[in-house]
Formats: C-alpha cells, sequence, structure tokens
C-alpha cells in the first residue's frame, strides 16, 4: 500500500527566524534530492524550499521509517536536532497530504492568498525532481493535477487579480510615512519577482527614481535599464543609504546586506529623514536591529503579512471558492489513485475488453445473416476465447509486478496503454498542455 | 449679558462640534465631519464676537482673569488651527484640538464671574500686542503639542507594526511632523514679540524691562526650550519622535507657565493682582 506524505513547515507553523536555518543554502534542494533518492523506503520525493515554505512530498510504502528519515534530513539541512524545529513541524498523510499540495499550488496556502510566484516556485521544484529522476508515476500525476488545479483556481476565483497583496502593503505605509511618494528614490538591492512587483508598486504611485545595486553588476545594470534607474555596485550600498528613501532588499544573501551600524552612519548625513526597509529576502537582508534606530522602519515578510491581514478577510469568500475546487480535484485524484491497485485494473482492464466484444458482435450480426443457436454458440466461445488468449499475458504480468516496488508505474501505463480511464476524460500525457481539454474527454 | 448669550453659545457649539468631530474619528464619517467643521467655525464665530464684544467693554485684550483668559486662549487654538486647516486640509487634526478647546471652555465657564476693574495703566496698546501675540504664540505650540501626540500614537504603531485603529485614521508621519515643524517655526516669532512687548510694556508702565517675576522667568525658561527645538530642528535636523516628544515636554512648561505661575507664583502676572480673582 503506497502512501503520499507531505513534510514541513510553513509561515504559519514557523517563525522567520526558523525557516531562515533551513533556506539558507540553494543547494539544499539538490542535496534533499539525492537524499530521497538514497533512502530505500522513499520511493518517489519532492523537495520544495521558499520564502515562506521548506517542505518534503514524498511517496512511501512504510510510513514512519520514511517520516523520521525525513524529519532527520530537514535536521541535517538545518543544523540543528529535530527537537528544536519539530513542534513547528505539519506532517499531512494521504488525502490530507494532496489537499495540501493541492492548495499550496493553487496559492490558497500562501502567506498572502493568491500570490501568483508560488506556482512557478512549485513547477520548479517538480522539473528539479524530474531531473534528479526522484519523480515518478504518482508524484508526476500528484504535481500535474496540482497545476490544473492551480490553474483553475486562478481563472475560476477572483483570489490573484485582486490588488491586495505584499507590496500593495509596502506602499500603503510608505504612503503613512512619507505622505508624498513623489520625489522619493527606491534602493532595490537584489532580484526577485516579489522585490520588483513591490518597485513597481511604488513607481505607479508617484515615486521618482530607483537605483539598483546587485553584487553582479550585469544584473544590476539589466535591471536599472528595466525601471529606468541607475545601476550600482553592492559595495556603493552604504552610500546610498545616504540619498535613497525606501530600501527594497531581496537577496539570496546568507548574511545581513544592510548592517544596523551602516543605517546609523547614513542617518546623520540625511538629516535624519525618514529610511523606509521591505525586506523580502528569506533568510532577511537587513539587520532586525535596523528597526530599533529613530526614523528607521524595517518590515520583513511576516510584518507585511499582519499588515495585510486584514485585507484579507476580504477575500476570504474567493478563497472559499478555491477551496471548493481544490476539494473537487483532490477527489478526482484520489480516484485515479484508488485504481492504481492491480484487482481494479484487472478487472476494468476485461470491462473494456467485455464491452469491446459485445459491440463488435452486434455490429457484425447484421452482415452474418440468420444464425442458428450452434453457430451462435461457436461465435460466443471464438470471440471470448480470443479476448482471453489476448488478455491473458498482460494480466499475468500486472499480477507478477505487483509485488514490485515499481508495480504502481506498469499499473499506471498498462491502464493508459489501455486507455481504461479515458470514460472520467483523465487520459494524461502532458498536465502543461491538456489542462484545457479537461472534462470534455469523448466517451 | 449679550457676553454672557454668546459666550454659552460658543461653548455649546464646540462642544457639539467635538462630540460630531469625535464620531467622525471613530466612523469615519464624512458627513459628521463636515457638520462638525461649520458648528465649530460657527463657535469660533460667536467666541470671537463675545471677545470683541468684551474687548470693546474694557478696553483691553480680556485675559485679566484666569476665566477671560482660558476662554481667549482656546479662541486663538481655533483660529490657529482654522489656518492650519487652510494649509493642511487635515480632519483629523480638528478631533484632537477641539477637544482641547473645549476643556479650556468648560473650565472656564466653571469659574465664577468676577468684578473686574480695569486699571488705567492697562490701557495700552503694547499690552493688547504684548497679550494677543503671546497667546498665538502657544497657541501654535498647543498645535505642535496636539501634532506631537498624533505623530507619537502613529509612529508607534507603525514602529510596532501593531496598525490599530488609529492607523487608518491618523495621517502620515511627514504630515505630523510638518504640522509640528510649521507650527514651531510660526509659534515662536509669535512667543518672541509677546516677550519683547511685553518688556517694552512694563518699560513703560511700570519703569523697568525687566523684574525678574516668576512668570517671566518661567517665560524665559520656556522661551529658551523652544529656541533649541527650533535649533535642533533647523541646524542639527532633528526630527520624528525626538522632535515630538520635545515638543510634548514644552508644551508642558508652557503650561506650567501659563498657568501655575499666574496663580501661584507671580508677582505682578498674577490675576489676583490683574484685578480679576477674588479671595473670597
Amino acid at each position: 500500500m503506497i502512501h503520499i506524505v507531505d513534510i514541513g513547515m510553513n509561515h504559519e507553523t514557523a517563525p522567520v527566524e526558523l525557516r531562515e536555518c533551513l533556506a539558507r543554502n540553494p543547494k539544499d534542494a539538490e542535496t534533499a534530492l539525492a537524499w530521497m533518492r538514497d533512502q530505500a523506503c522513499i520511493k518517489e520525493g519532492l523537495f520544495l524550499s521558499t520564502c515562506n515554505r521548506v517542505e518534503a512530498l514524498f511517496i512511501t510504502e512504510r510510513e514512519g521509517e520514511a517520516e523520521s528519515s525525513m524529519v532527520e534530513l530537514l535536521s541535517r539541512l538545518g543544523g540543528m536536532p529535530a527537537a528544536t524545529f519539530s513542534p513547528h513541524l505539519f506532517t499531512y498523510r494521504g488525502r490530507e497530504a494532496v489537499r495540501h499540495v493541492f492548495r499550496v499550488a493553487s496559492s490558497l496556502d500562501s502567506m498572502v492568498v493568491g500570490e501568483p510566484q508560488i506556482l512557478g516556485q512549485i513547477k520548479e521544484a517538480y522539473s528539479r525532481a524530474t531531473r534528479e529522476k526522484t519523480a515518478g508515476t504518482i508524484l508526476n500525476r500528484l504535481m500535474h493535477r496540482a497545476f490544473h488545479a492551480a490553474k483553475r483556481v486562478r481563472t475560476e476565483t477572483g483570489i490573484c487579480d485582486a490588488a491586495v497583496s505584499i507590496s500593495y502593503a509596502a506602499v500603503e505605509l510608505a504612503k503613512k510615512i512619507f505622505y508624498d511618494l513623489g520625489g522619493k528614490k527606491v534602493l532595490l538591492v537584489g532580484a526577485g519577482e516579489m522585490a520588483e512587483l513591490a518597485a513597481r508598486n511604488l513607481l505607479s504611485h508617484g515615486v521618482s527614481s530607483i537605483v539598483v545595486a546587485n553584487r553582479t553588476f550585469d544584473r544590476a545594470v539589466e535591471l536599472a535599464s528595466v525601471f529606468q534607474g541607475e545601476p550600482f555596485a553592492f559595495e556603493e550600498i552604504g552610500s546610498l543609504l545616504t540619498e535613497v528613501d525606501i530600501v527594497i532588499t531581496s537577496t539570496a544573501s546568507p548574511g545581513y546586506v544592510i548592517t544596523s551600524e551602516q543605517v546609523k552612519k547614513s542617518f546623520r548625513k540625511r538629516r535624519n529623514s525618514p529610511l523606509f526597509f521591505i525586506d523580502i529576502a528569506v533568510p532577511r537582508d537587513v539587520d532586525p536591529r535596523v528597526n530599533d534606530l529613530e526614523n528607521a522602519y524595517v518590515y520583513d515578510i511576516d510584518d507585511l503579512t499582519g499588515v495585510t491581514r486584514a485585507n484579507m478577510a476580504q477575500r476570504a469568500e474567493e478563497a472559499l471558492k478555491g477551496e471548493r475546487i481544490v476539494e473537487e480535484e483532490v477527489i478526482k485524484f484520489e480516484k485515479w489513485l484508488n485504481t492504481l491497485a492491480v484487482v481494479p485494473t484487472i478487472v476494468s482492464l476485461k470491462d473494456k475488453a467485455e464491452s469491446i466484444r459485445l459491440t463488435e458482435i452486434r455490429r457484425s450480426l447484421g452482415s452474418l445473416g440468420t444464425l442458428s443457436s450452434r453457430q451462435m454458440e461457436g461465435l460466443e466461445t471464438l470471440t471470448l476465447s480470443i479476448v482471453e488468449k489476448i488478455l491473458n499475458d498482460p494480466i499475468v504480468f500486472l499480477k507478477r509486478k505487483s509485488e514490485r516496488p515499481q508495480a504502481a508505474a506498469y499499473l499506471d501505463f498498462a491502464r493508459r496503454l489501455f486507455n481504461l480511464d479515458r470514460e472520467n476524460g483523465e487520459e494524461e500525457e502532458n498536465g502543461h498542455s491538456r489542462d484545457d481539454k479537461e472534462g470534455q474527454g469523448s466517451s | 449679558m449679550m457676553e454672557l448669550i454668546l459666550g454659552r453659545l460658543a461653548l455649546v457649539l464646540i462642544l457639539l462640534a467635538t462630540a460630531g468631530l469625535t464620531v467622525f474619528i471613530v466612523s469615519q464619517n464624512k458627513v459628521a465631519y463636515r457638520w462638525s467643521y461649520w458648528v465649530l467655525l460657527a463657535g469660533f464665530v460667536c467666541l470671537t464676537l463675545q471677545i470683541f464684544y468684551q474687548y470693546s467693554a474694557i478696553g483691553v485684550a480680556p485675559v485679566l482673569t484666569l476665566k477671560s483668559a482660558l476662554s481667549f486662549f482656546a479662541w486663538t487654538i481655533l483660529g490657529v488651527y482654522l489656518l492650519f486647516h487652510l494649509k493642511f486640509k487635515l480632519m483629523v487634526l480638528g478631533s484632537f484640538i477641539a477637544p482641547l478647546a473645549a476643556c479650556l471652555l468648560i473650565i472656564s465657564s466653571a469659574i465664577p464671574e468676577t468684578e473686574v476693574t480695569v486699571k488705567p495703566i492697562f490701557r495700552s496698546l503694547w499690552l493688547t500686542v504684548h497679550v494677543s501675540t503671546s497667546f498665538v504664540g502657544n497657541a501654535m505650540f498647543a498645535l505642535t503639542f496636539v501634532a506631537g501626540v498624533m505623530y507619537l500614537i502613529q509612529e508607534r504603531q507603525i514602529k510596532k507594526k501593531k496598525l490599530g485603529s488609529m492607523y487608518s485614521r491618523l495621517p502620515s508621519l511627514a504630515t505630523l511632523d510638518s504640522i509640528n515643524h510649521h507650527s514651531l517655526i510660526w509659534g515662536f516669532p509669535f512667543l518672541t514679540v509677546g516677550m519683547i512687548t511685553g518688556a517694552i510694556y512694563a518699560q513703560v508702565a511700570l519703569g523697568s524691562y525687566w523684574r525678574w517675576d516668576p512668570k517671566e522667568v518661567w517665560s524665559l525658561i520656556t522661551w529658551l526650550f523652544y529656541a533649541a527645538l527650533l535649533h535642533e530642528r533647523l541646524a542639527v535636523g532633528w526630527r520624528g519622535r525626538k522632535a515630538a516628544l520635545m515638543a510634548i515636554i514644552g508644551f508642558a512648561v508652557l503650561t506650567f507657565t501659563f498657568v501655575g505661575a499666574s496663580l501661584w507664583l507671580s508677582d505682578y502676572h498674577s490675576f489676583r493682582n490683574l484685578g480679576g480673582w477674588s479671595d473670597s
């Protein structure tokens, strides 16, 4: 019996400090996948690590063993004993896990519900799993269904297009600090979809200019040209702090990029005019102690959620609709999962063959003229034995493979080969391209 | 009689406006604000007429008794607020200023009426200029104080990242700091002129510019305090929380100078000596 399990932590279960520890190294994902591949108890696995979540999704037959092995992996990645973070872990199993994955992909589990980034991040995690060959039959199907669910939620609900987002909250705050954003200058440190979105939002609210600093100068030049701003080297941040008003940081740096001392020094030159830091990065880029300085305001990603919470209530209704869509998709997926056992597959294989046999006999009877009962009997025996002989080998094969670890793959392949799921319109080669035709399958 | 009716009317109107502005800050209802604003304006007009009436009756700014001084102060505060309103168009400021003015008027109306005997030396232009500029200066500083309190509330919310119900109601930090700044740089010259004309009047009426009267000393302390604040703001670049805090402390000193020094410490500045205080 296979189990789908999802273990991890997100912005709800763990504070940013803890998530930072687990999202320190960009190489972690590869390490995790390699680890999963090496564990005999884990058949398929996927590792997702973003600003707001670290989670491992895996398929196993030995639940307990696999779960404790994943906790051990997390403890290695974070470099701390399991006891320190295990109270912050969530574990979803079976249907719960499927629902969770669908909700994450649909951005229903996001800090800012409806934010568009997460789907891309999940797709990337999935393609990494494919590359590292940790994704198999069930995971492939699960992820494609997740992308499909996400697409439905995006198009059928208003969650995504509502203006509320982290960047929106940041603009509101900037206005409460500066009143008029006209003539204000923004410094963008590092790159990232979210940071660029925030910068764009600020620009549309009157911010006059943007300067960009990046570790790789080429990237800075590139970004600066997008915003018609000026590129600067990373080392110039200190002096830039004396002339900008809003700083958006989103680098992958493991340590602080902007220190308290740096900001303190800049205040003397800027005659104490306020500085607003929007820190989107995890691990954080701006030393939290900067917030203790007079006229400096630092909002990290968790703080910004707190600010958006009020607005999120208005979107609860749309989210509810999204949950319903997810639920529908979970049920569909479960149906498919249940067919991945040998007996149901053989039954439906036989059923299909039988229905073909009956249809064909009915069709041929017209041209055969009137047949005696002995002839009819002979026809029955003939067709039955043809069907039986053809099906014999595949059935024996499936039965023999059912004890093997790759049973699911064979079963899935058999179902596809014989097109057994056709009546549901659920056959699938590629989750991306087939989404649109869903539900209109011929019967 | 007319004077009494105007005073009562002004008090009622300003109390009404205070109630309306409180409703406004709680419910964010713009209609409540618009009505309150006009009611407040009407109250201000009544108060203006009353003060004009008093002035024409005694020939000097009506500040000889604590009762009339408080009501005069309320009047200048409202006047300064209405002027600032033209520049900043800040509705929520009214919700803070109106209660302050109402408070002063209530205290004023609670003080029993006393017979004022206007000494001939009070009938001087210098005195009127001294009194009105000092009061306008004080009113400006009252505004600095109110903006400072608002700033501290708003700043705390943003700093602590707990955006409560006042977050959306209070204006931006920049606006509050700007009010703080403007009322300070306008209030200071008024206070300065008030002190200079006071000294000139003292020379004319009493024969010496400076007599080390406690009120004079405290006024000087207040003046020095605001001078220091102004200097820090303009030259050193103080702003925000520190400036707001100092504005609040400054106003506490000023209030002491205005009430405390006049009532208990002062020699010839005291209301008793001005002829408006009865010992009965």
